[in-house]
């Protein structure tokens, strides 16, 4: 159990800087998600707190150490790869048994502790087979529990679940979640899957190319994204962005005139969710609905707007569409409209 | 997924593998069928006649006490030159992983004995431990050591596995070079956050999961010390001093066309054969199954 402090985290490959200074305090017993595209540099921040990669500049303490210069061994940490990265040629217990055996416990408290992760993970049959005799999901679950037969104070996991079909995923998905919080071991997750992120973060770490957009947790990321880049990131479909114009007491989308919540004049960058949108005969928004994607619950018409834009909105239920060019009507209250720097995409009001 | 061409008629794929059969049918079908008919006569000293021995040859062979010293000989030198061709190579190829930079160079430098001649190595080595020119032998004089592999059995087997070691250390190194890019970093780091420091990684996961390619190498190895050093062993001791360094296959040449005992060369030709038989069952077996984990 401890605490985990970034201070100002810095990596360069080179001259390339990849990670461009990082800052996060997580609490102990906390579950941080950091998400972002592939290539944002998750992974090396990762494997920065794991000891995998050397710190270029910052601070790193776990607990009350300052670990930038200690051992991975030394950090009190435990990580689940994203090939599990079991060794081949150990049973499912020797693997699991490994890192207490380096560590000198004898072999009956190594029985008893592998046999007690096994239990909680449903591996105990499992116990004698080889990695290659494993489905995905069983080698993930043998992955997580090398992890915690140590007791480590700090979980790291670099896409646990990306290996795996969707089915699983939601599965292990609450698994993990649910063994974290039983355990309550202070945990770092990687993934580039907004899902994975909203449903098991505490806070989560929204990355673009080496920098925090934002930190906080999903519903603020949602409701309040700090940058356009974590409005478009977060939530699915993605958040309409368009560029506006504020004058006379309201935002111009050419001639389309919306509300203007914040009262900003000049050209300025607004984010409408899908979601968020209503049919409204009197609505401002006038879309031509191209395509329609009955989901069941809701219905995805993509389209176009009057200046050309393209945009697209997510009704409730199912939506009757005769195919073709129909005009929809649409409005949204002021409370949903996210209004960005058009210059540094910085959150407005 | 495999990839198989079929032939409609039978004419091309004979044609295909006619050469093949024929070169292994004149080189080595026909030698081998002629050693194992002659390995059953006696010839007369004048070599114009023969005489049936039946398994005679055999049974003179398994009685004598200096095949079977050749024997225990053999099994010592190809252990020796086995480990003294295999240890270096994998610890070489274990330095050589963990260069970052450089590692293209180094690499390229060991090679190189590899394409060294086991005759003209044979010479080189030779020259280095004479015993009147030597450089090698003159700085151990200085040190005030005696080298003399021409009278000390001893000294000469340590002289000829070195000689025959040396220029398989480059081939050993690559194989195991490549063994050790292939283990995926992600188990070693694996096994570092577990706590496993570099020599006990290197025992408890990576000599491991090498196992397949150490196997191959072993059976290679065994199989270079028994039949192809020849040319170390012609060129530095000939079988000598007091057949110290005569392994199996010297000892088919120098009955055979030294001593002219065409019978028992023979005969020992053909339990080569048997062994060389073994050790290719042994590798397929293993091989085929892949080893290891
Ligand atoms: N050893 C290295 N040397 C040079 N550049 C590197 C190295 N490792 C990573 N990078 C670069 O750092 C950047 C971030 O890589 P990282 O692996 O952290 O991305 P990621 O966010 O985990 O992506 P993904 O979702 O694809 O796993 C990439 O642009 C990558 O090319
Ligand atoms: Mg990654």
């Amino acid at each position: 159990m401890a605490t985990v402090s970034l201070d100002n985290i810095k990596k360069r490959f080179g001259p390339t800087e990849v990670i461009q200074g990082v800052s996060l305090d997580v609490a102990d017993g906390e579950f941080i998600v950091i998400v972002g595209p592939s290539g944002c540099g998750k992974s090396t921040l990762l494997r920065m707190v794991a000891g995998l990669e050397t710190i270029t500049e910052g601070e790193l303490r776990i607990g009350d150490r300052r670990a930038n210069d200690l051992e991975p061994m030394d950090r009190d940490i435990a990580m689940v790869f994203q090939n599990y990265a079991l060794y081949p040629h150990m049973s499912v217990a020797q693997n699991m048994g490994y890192g207490l055996k380096i560590a000198g416990l004898p072999k009956a408290e190594i029985a008893t502790k592998v046999a007690d992760a096994a239990k909680l993970l449903q591996l105990t049959e499992l116990l004698d087979r080889k990695p290659r005799q494993l489905s995905g999901g069983q080698r993930q679950r043998v992955a997580m529990g090398r992890a915690i037969v140590r007791a480590p104070s700090v979980f790291l996991f670099d896409e646990p679940l990306s290996n795996l079909d969707a089915k699983l995923r939601v599965q292990m998905r609450l698994e993990i979640r649910e063994l974290q919080a039983k355990l309550g071991i202070t945990s770092l997750y990687v993934t580039h899957d907004q899902v994975e992120a909203m449903t098991m973060a505490d806070r989560m770490i929204v990355m673009n190319a080496g920098r925090a957009e934002q930190i906080g947790t999903p519903l603020d990321v949602y409701e309040r994204p700090a940058t356009l880049f974590a409005a478009q990131f977060i939530g699915s479909p993605s958040m309409n962005v368009l560029e506006v114009e504020g004058r006379d007491g309201a935002l111009w989308l050419g001639d389309m005139r919306l509300p203007n919540p914040t009262g900003h004049i000049g050209p300025v960058m607004l984010g409408l969710r899908p979601e968020h949108l209503t049919p409204d005969p009197e609505g401002a928004i006038v879309m031509q609905v191209l395509l329609a994607e009955p989901l069941g619950a809701n219905t995805l018409l993509h389209g176009k707007l009057a200046t050309g834009q393209g945009f697209t909105a997510s009704l409730p239920g199912v939506h009757a569409l005769s195919h073709g060019g129909e005009t929809l009507r649409l409005s949204i209250s002021p409370a949903n409209m996210h209004l960005f720097d058009t210059a540094t995409g910085a959150r407005l009001g | 997924m495999e990839k198989r061409v079929t032939f409609k008629g039978w004419l091309l794929p004979l044609c295909l593998i006619a050469p093949q059969v024929f070169i292994s049918a004149v080189f080595f079908f026909y030698p081998a069928g002629q050693a194992v008919w002659q390995s059953l006569f006696i010839p007369d000293p004048f070599g114009l006649s023969s005489q049936f021995v039946g398994l005679g040859n055999f049974e003179y062979l398994l009685g004598d006490p200096y095949y079977r010293a050749s024997f225990l000989t053999t099994a010592v030198f190809s252990t020796l030159v086995t480990l003294a061709s295999m240890i270096p190579a994998l610890f070489l190829a274990v330095m050589a992983d963990r260069l970052v930079k450089s590692a293209g160079t180094y690499r390229t430098l060991l090679i190189w004995p590899y394409a060294v001649a086991p005759a003209i190595a044979g010479v080189l080595w030779m020259f280095m431990f004479n015993t009147r020119v030597g450089v090698v032998s003159w700085y151990l004089g200085q040190l005030g050591y005696d080298w003399n592999h021409v009278l000390n059995g001893t000294e000469a087997m340590g002289l000829v596995v070195a000689a025959s070691a040396w220029g398989r250390i480059s081939y050993n190194f690559l194989f195991f070079f490549a063994a050790l890019q292939a283990v995926p970093r992600s188990i070693i780091e694996a096994a570092a956050i577990d706590g496993a420091r570099f020599w006990r990684r290197f025992f408890t996961i990576v000599l491991p999961l090498l196992s397949p390619t150490t196997f191959f190498l072993l059976v290679v190895n065994i199989v270079y010390a028994f039949f192809e050093t020849f040319g170390v062993i012609h060129t530095i001791t000939a079988g000598g001093p007091q057949q110290s360094t005569t392994i199996l296959v010297y000892k088919v040449f120098s009955d055979g066309f030294v001593s002219q005992d065409l019978g028992s060369s023979a005969a020992q030709s053909v339990i080569l054969l048997l062994v060389v038989g073994l050790l290719t069952v042994l590798q397929f077996k293993y091989i085929e199954k892949r080893v290891h984990y």
